[in-house]
């Protein structure tokens, strides 16, 4: 799905999280919002996602006004930066659980929650895990079974915030390429918002700095390399 | 100078191993032991003692006359109307204790911390005051309370000014023990169950609720101890009329007054053990559902 950005802002009372930023996003890129703490990447990332409302601005998908479509209705897949996962409930229940809370003429029967839930565990590498809670697992197995829930529910979008922020290196770097894959398979719009420019650059198709609630630069990762538009994002890609 | 221990030799595996070293946060023995004393000492001078005392009272002319004296129609219907009043009081409070503790975990508003510290008023106001302010407000003698008992719907010396007394009293109870615990869980799983298209009522029974339940449950069960047991607040509002507005504490202290020791502890034993009865509820729940418990613990 194709996604624009019109001229959204953003502010908290008295403190600006976002200056109208505006941004074209191609239908099935991956793409990275990088910057620091406090630059505005999560906040646009909720806007996207329906979890916050924008103060000015439009968000158009496919060309139409989703600026006040509810959570719900967007059926964006979020993965939070801590996941989320219900801890009272099963690996299997936290992934049929978009699938359970749909109206009842459009949710689907039970053998084929479990076989869809089947076919997710498997896509994530993670087969064995279905009967485990949440508190039982790893922190890069919990990550993919965020991922899992996210994609059940056949979502238009990928939305993910510091999506390997928690992990330690080794598992990132293998998480890294489990993204990328799914994403291939998928063809789905992505969008990650990350800290860490290694990971936005190896990553993304299309890389936004941002700094301060604006926008820098967005580029292609060689091309934001090669040809810093400002004295931030140079500073920023070389640290 | 030559340092004689240099040479010798280095000490024998085993003699090393033998050696237990305390951990750093335990205390030496005789502390240890004196601490278990206090605690031991202490509960059973405070708690058990008086416990006991209440039982051998009651039974003190033996248990035909105990179980008499609760059958006496007067103590029935203090036991029924106390039962009748936990039971509106408590799920009212607990409705209460949950929108009020949702209300101030999940949104940001102007007058937060006000509202925070009026939900502890009734902790910091003393019963008696509360009793007194509702029998002003509601009272025959005051504009509102007059025509309530016009139009047959009185409120003080009545079933309705007992229940709001209570309710008063133990209103802090659930929403104390569930702000802490909804402040700790955050939003996050809430965000995601509505991503995921759930809709708001259905995100608070399989999302917050689950996670909420066993504070919810502790919140309830002091809740229903402190309707049963309170005495200043309703003393004030119900008037003590015998057989129809006196609850179990009051009847126990007319009782007492009256002399009528088996009598009087004879309901005081109920009373406790009414109490124990909600203790071992929530014992055998922990037990029962002990894995579920720490699944549900923070990961």
């Amino acid at each position: 799905m194709h996604i624009e950005i019109d001229e959204i802002a953003k502010s908290f009372g008295a403190t600006t999280a976002l200056h109208p930023v505006s941004l074209a996003i191609p239908s099935g890129a991956l793409v990275a919002l990088l910057g620091p703490s406090g630059s505005g990447k999560t906040t646009l990332l909720r806007i996207l996602g329906g979890l916050e409302f924008p103060s000015s601005g439009r968000v158009l998908y496919d060309g139409q006004d989703a600026t006040g479509m509810s959570v719900q209705e967007r059926r964006a897949g979020f993965v939070f930066q801590s996941y989320a996962l219900f801890r009272h409930m099963t690996v299997f229940e936290n992934i049929a659980y978009g699938l359970r809370a749909r109206p009842r003429r459009s949710r689907p029967p039970e053998a084929e929650i479990e076989r869809r839930v089947t076919k997710l565990l498997e896509l994530i590498q993670l087969p064995q895990i279905a009967k485990r809670f949440p508190s039982q697992l790893s922190g890069g197995q919990r990550q993919r079974v965020a991922l899992a829930r996210a994609l059940a529910i056949e979502p238009r979008m990928l939305l993910l915030d510091e999506p390997f922020g928690a992990l330690d290196a080794r598992v990132r770097k293998e998480l890294r390429h489990g993204l990328r894959e799914i994403h291939d398979t998928t063809g789905l719009t992505t969008i990650f918002v990350t800290h860490d420019q290694d990971e936005a650059m190896e990553l993304a198709d299309l890389v936004v700095v941002m700094s301060m609630g604006k926008i820098e630069q967005v580029g292609r990762p060689q091309d934001i390399r090669a040809r810093p538009a400002t004295p931030f994002v140079r500073e920023f890609i070389e640290a | 100078m030559f340092d004689s221990t240099l040479n010798e030799p280095f000490l024998a595996p085993t003699e090393r191993a033998t050696h237990k070293w305390r951990p750093v946060t335990e205390e030496s023995p005789l502390v240890r032991a004196l601490l278990i004393a206090v605690a031991l000492g202490g509960l059973a001078f405070l708690v058990l003692a008086p416990l006991a005392v209440v039982f051998a009272e009651a039974f003190a002319k033996g248990a035909l006359e105990a179980v008499k004296s609760l059958a006496k129609p007067e103590a029935l219907s203090a036991i029924k109307l106390t039962l009748l009043v936990a039971a509106i009081a408590v799920p009212v409070n607990a409705i209460f204790g949950i929108a009020a503790a949702w209300v101030i975990t999940k949104f940001d508003f102007r007058g937060k911390a006000f509202l925070i510290t009026l939900i502890d008023l009734p902790f910091s106001v003393s019963p008696v005051v509360a009793g007194l302010a509702l029998v002003l407000l509601f009272g025959s003698n005051s504009l509102l309370g007059g025509w309530l008992v016009a139009s047959g719907f009185p409120i003080i010396f009545a079933l309705p000014g007992i229940v709001l007394a209570s309710v008063f009293v133990t209103f802090p109870f659930v929403a104390r023990e569930l702000i802490p615990v909804m402040i700790e869980q955050g939003r996050s799983e809430e965000e995601a169950a509505l991503t995921l298209g759930a809709s708001g009522w259905r995100v608070f029974l399989t999302v917050t609720l689950p996670n909420i339940k066993w504070a919810l449950l502790y919140g309830v069960l002091l809740c229903n101890a402190r309707a049963m047991g309170e005495f200043g607040a309703v003393a004030v509002v119900s008037g003590k009329i015998r057989g129809q507005t006196a609850t179990m504490p009051i009847t126990i202290e007319m009782l007492y007054n009256e002399y009528l020791s088996v009598a009087a502890f004879s309901m005081a034993g109920v009373l406790a053990a009414l109490a124990l009865l909600t203790l071992l509820l929530k014992t055998v729940l922990e037990w029962r559902h002990a894995d579920q418990l720490a699944a549900t613990r923070r990961h």
